[in-house]
């Protein structure tokens, strides 16, 4: 075992590093770093998508023949590092991160050569179709129909939480096909077109006045049979190994410390008190162990291993440091993190509630603090909650 | 030693409950979110004229009832539990204070106008750069032949953009860090040489920075004496932590009834979300959360008339204890409600933000443990 990065690992980072000091604009630095949730501004991140394409590097996860890099762990990572580093907004992770990986690993032939090149250039832009009204936490209770008509399906139901609908062309859905003894069957993983007739997005509108989330209502939307992805009846297994890859196929921890490096910097004179100086020590001390434990299990994911139980304790650990440290900057924001300025701000969606046009007064990280703190609380909701999260701990990890 | 609430204590807070209710229902206040347009400060007259609520602590001379702190605290509570944006805080609870104990006409005069409803007065103390401490202020009125001349700016006073009047902290002689030397003003909003940089608050409030350029105050704008200012501004900085002690109470009952409610009514895996043991253990530290709030907060109104020192210490317990509180109610609901809790369509994430918000001002639990510790360590020696 070593730690410290190889000459050619330290040469990826340097190449790695000159990439973003050369093309990162300033205006997409901006939209990375003054960003109020998890969701960049949608279209500095498709401007950044179009920019890491060029280069190669949209979806490094991807295998070789799609489009990926065939990159080591270790360059994984640095270009995580890096990329937080350099404050760029992150890309939708829809598309790349999530409907990708179920049509690489389950989708057919012809499924992966239309929909992962339009993935890469963002030509299709996708949202998630799992939450239902009555279906959160207990995702396999979802009632979405699909029935078969033909070479068809017609669709009927509805779809809550999901993430930029209203930028969105397709959607991944999980519906039910058939009403089994057991909820987990019957489920079939379906790729739906937005513009098909009888579908309606519905915005919600977020605490902080942002409109990012959507409902989408289905009115018998028809979708052909070539558009379910792996068998009909066994969407449940594509979905158990995306929810895997969203929590834990990606590392918090050099997101989280890149931020706590920002904080240091907006905070600089409130360290001087040692009460919040050892608070911010405290969440770097938290994130550098979780930069360990996720280094090691990106080796085993790398090595061919699911990221299981892995997957949860890093979801868990990551989106409770990142709450976190959001309560850090609000602390820090003083007096001016009362203030609802969202035009200081690079918001991940319009925003809805009245608010002034004239510049924003105060320090760009104090206007954006109230808002980032009141958005990530979602990290604790989304993706399994966090209650489900230990609950798989104790079943997987414990064996209670 | 009486604990008890009176029969009137409990007449006002129902009474005020009901207006509340009637007047100010929960999609109001989502529509003003919305279009910008505060309805909330309609309400002023009418809690001043319909149930006449903005005397209530002033003094009689100025049409007020001079009632006890425990009529405050209830006041507020009641603010609280209705999501109710109006500047009570700022205007009767602080600046009426200020004024009540400054006397004299032209302070007398305004009073009226506060009982009235027909002047909103914001406080204008704190400064861009200056957390949870008046001798840094840097604002400063200079005296000359006319009267006084002051230049400054404040940071996010809240009201500002309601207010007819505003009072001012300022340095009249000394420096930055000195105890001595800060003053209050009361000045028209409308004087030449006052600008302000309006936005709205998170917490559904408005507010401004305000730029003093230059203004021209008459002599007896200075309220209180010269130069004296700090013990009054410490003690308007307890009477404030008590009085958002006591709004957070409001807020925070009301966001548990509403969680308890929701997760009897949601059910996931075949049972309602109030089976589940884990939501369960942290609705009940919910409960004694707030449980210990209200008592500090209690006591905090009780110790306001006390000596500076026992003042302090309950003031600084209330605000540390109400601080964990909003965090550990806020963050709770949020997230036994799931995303609802996090929409605007409901009131529990209107409730989580004002309940952030209160966790934020008039002292963070760090300033006020510190305070504490010195007050405790002072003794000692």
């Amino acid at each position: 075992m070593n730690i410290e990065w190889t000459s050619a690992e330290a040469a990826f980072r340097e190449e790695v590093r000159d990439f973003f000091a050369t093309h990162l604009t300033d205006d997409l630095r901006e939209a990375g770093k003054l960003m109020t949730s998890a969701y960049a501004d949608h279209d500095a991140s498709l401007r950044m998508q179009a920019l890491l394409h060029s280069r190669g590097w949209a979806a490094p996860a991807w295998p070789v023949e799609y489009g990926g890099c065939d990159w080591s762990v270790a360059q994984h990572y640095i270009f995580a590092s890096e990329y937080a580093r350099a404050h760029a907004p992150p890309l939708s992770p829809m598309g790349i991160r999530m409907c990708a990986p179920a049509l690489i690993a389950f989708g057919t032939q012809q499924q992966k050569e239309f929909f992962l090149p339009r993935i890469l250039t963002a030509e299709h832009f996708w949202c998630q179709g799992y939450s239902e009204p009555g279906s959160g936490s207990d995702l396999a209770s979802l009632q979405m129909a699909a029935v078969e008509d033909g070479d068809d399906f017609i669709c009927n139901g509805t779809k809550i939480w999901t993430t930029h609908a209203q930028e969105a062309n397709w959607i991944f859905c999980l519906v039910r096909n058939a009403k089994e003894a057991r909820p987990q069957q019957g489920i079939t993983f379906l790729l739906i077109e937005m513009s098909s007739p009888g579908t309606e997005v519905r915005p919600i509108v977020g605490y902080s006045g942002e409109h990012i989330q959507n409902q989408v209502f289905f009115t018998d939307v028809r979708v052909p049979k070539s558009n379910v992805v792996g068998k009909i009846g066994e969407g449940w297994s594509v979905a158990k190994y995306l929810l895997e890859f969203e929590r834990g196929g990606t590392a918090y921890a050099p997101e989280i410390q890149a931020r706590i490096e920002v904080l240091r910097e907006f905070a600089a004179e409130l360290l001087d008190e040692p009460l919040f100086a050892a608070k911010v020590a405290r969440a770097s001390i938290r994130a550098s162990a979780m930069e360990m434990y996720e280094l090691q299990s990106l080796s085993r994911l790398h090595a061919g291993e699911r990221p299981g139980v892995a997957a949860s304790v890093m979801k868990t650990l990551g989106t409770e440091l990142a709450q976190h440290v959001a309560e850090l900057f609000l602390e820090a924001a003083g007096q001016r993190g009362r203030t609802f300025q969202p035009q200081g701000t690079r918001p991940g969606g319009p925003v809805y509630y009245a608010h002034s046009k004239a510049p924003a007064v105060g320090a760009p990280q104090a206007i954006v603090a109230p808002l980032r703190y009141l958005n990530e609380r979602a990290g604790s909701i989304y993706a399994g909650s966090n209650e489900i999260q230990r609950n798989i701990i104790a079943k997987a990890a414990l064996g209670l | 030693m009486n604990l008890t609430y009176s029969d009137e204590h409990d007449q006002l807070r129902a009474s005020v409950r009901s207006f509340l209710r009637n007047r100010y229902p929960f999609e109001a206040h989502r529509t003003e979110l919305a279009s910008g347009v505060t309805s909330a400060i309609d309400l002023w007259r009418g809690l001043a004229g319909e149930i006449g609520l903005l005397g209530l602590s002033l003094p009689e001379r100025a049409g007020g009832l001079d009632l006890d702190a425990l009529s405050t605290m209830v006041v507020m509570e009641e603010l609280g539990r209705g999501l109710v944006p109006v500047p009570f805080l700022e205007t009767v609870v602080i600046c009426g204070a200020l004024l009540a104990r400054a006397g004299g006409a032209s302070a007398d005069a305004l009073l009226e106008r506060i009982v009235t409803g027909d002047s909103i007065v914001c406080f204008a103390a704190a400064e861009s750069e200056m957390r949870a401490n008046w001798t840094g202020i840097v604002t400063r009125a200079r005296r000359d032949a006319d009267g006084w001349l002051l230049d400054g700016t404040k940071a996010v006073v809240i009201a500002a953009p309601w207010a007819s009047h505003i009072i001012v902290a300022a340095r009249t002689s000394g420096h930055p860090g000195e105890r001595s030397g800060l003053s209050l003003f009361v000045t028209e909003t409308s004087r030449r040489g006052i600008t302000l940089h309006e936005y709205p608050t998170v917490d559904a409030r408005r507010a401004a920075d305000i730029t003093f350029d230059a203004v021209r105050l008459p002599h007896d704008a200075l309220l209180g004496d010269e130069g004296c200012a700090i013990e009054s501004l410490e003690r308007i900085a307890d009477d404030a932590a008590a009085a958002v002690g006591a709004e957070a109470i409001g807020v925070l009952e009301r966001m548990l009834e509403e969680t308890l409610e929701y997760s009897k009514q949601r059910k996931q895996f075949g049972q309602p979300l109030s089976r589940f043991q884990v939501l369960q253990h942290r609705m009940v530290d919910m409960y004694m959360a707030l449980e210990q709030a209200r008592s500090a907060v209690l006591l905090a109104h009780l110790k306001l008339d006390s000596p500076a020192r026992q003042r302090a210490l309950a003031a600084s317990s209330a605000k540390v204890t109400v601080n964990d509180a909003c965090r550990i109610l806020g963050q709770g609901a949020v997230q036994i409600h799931g995303g609802m809790g996090m929409t605007d369509e409901l009131a529990i994430g209107h409730l989580f933000k004002r309940a952030t918000i209160i966790e934020h001002e008039w002292g963070t639990s760090d300033a006020h443990v510190m305070r504490h510790a010195q007050l405790c360590r002072a003794e000692q020696s």
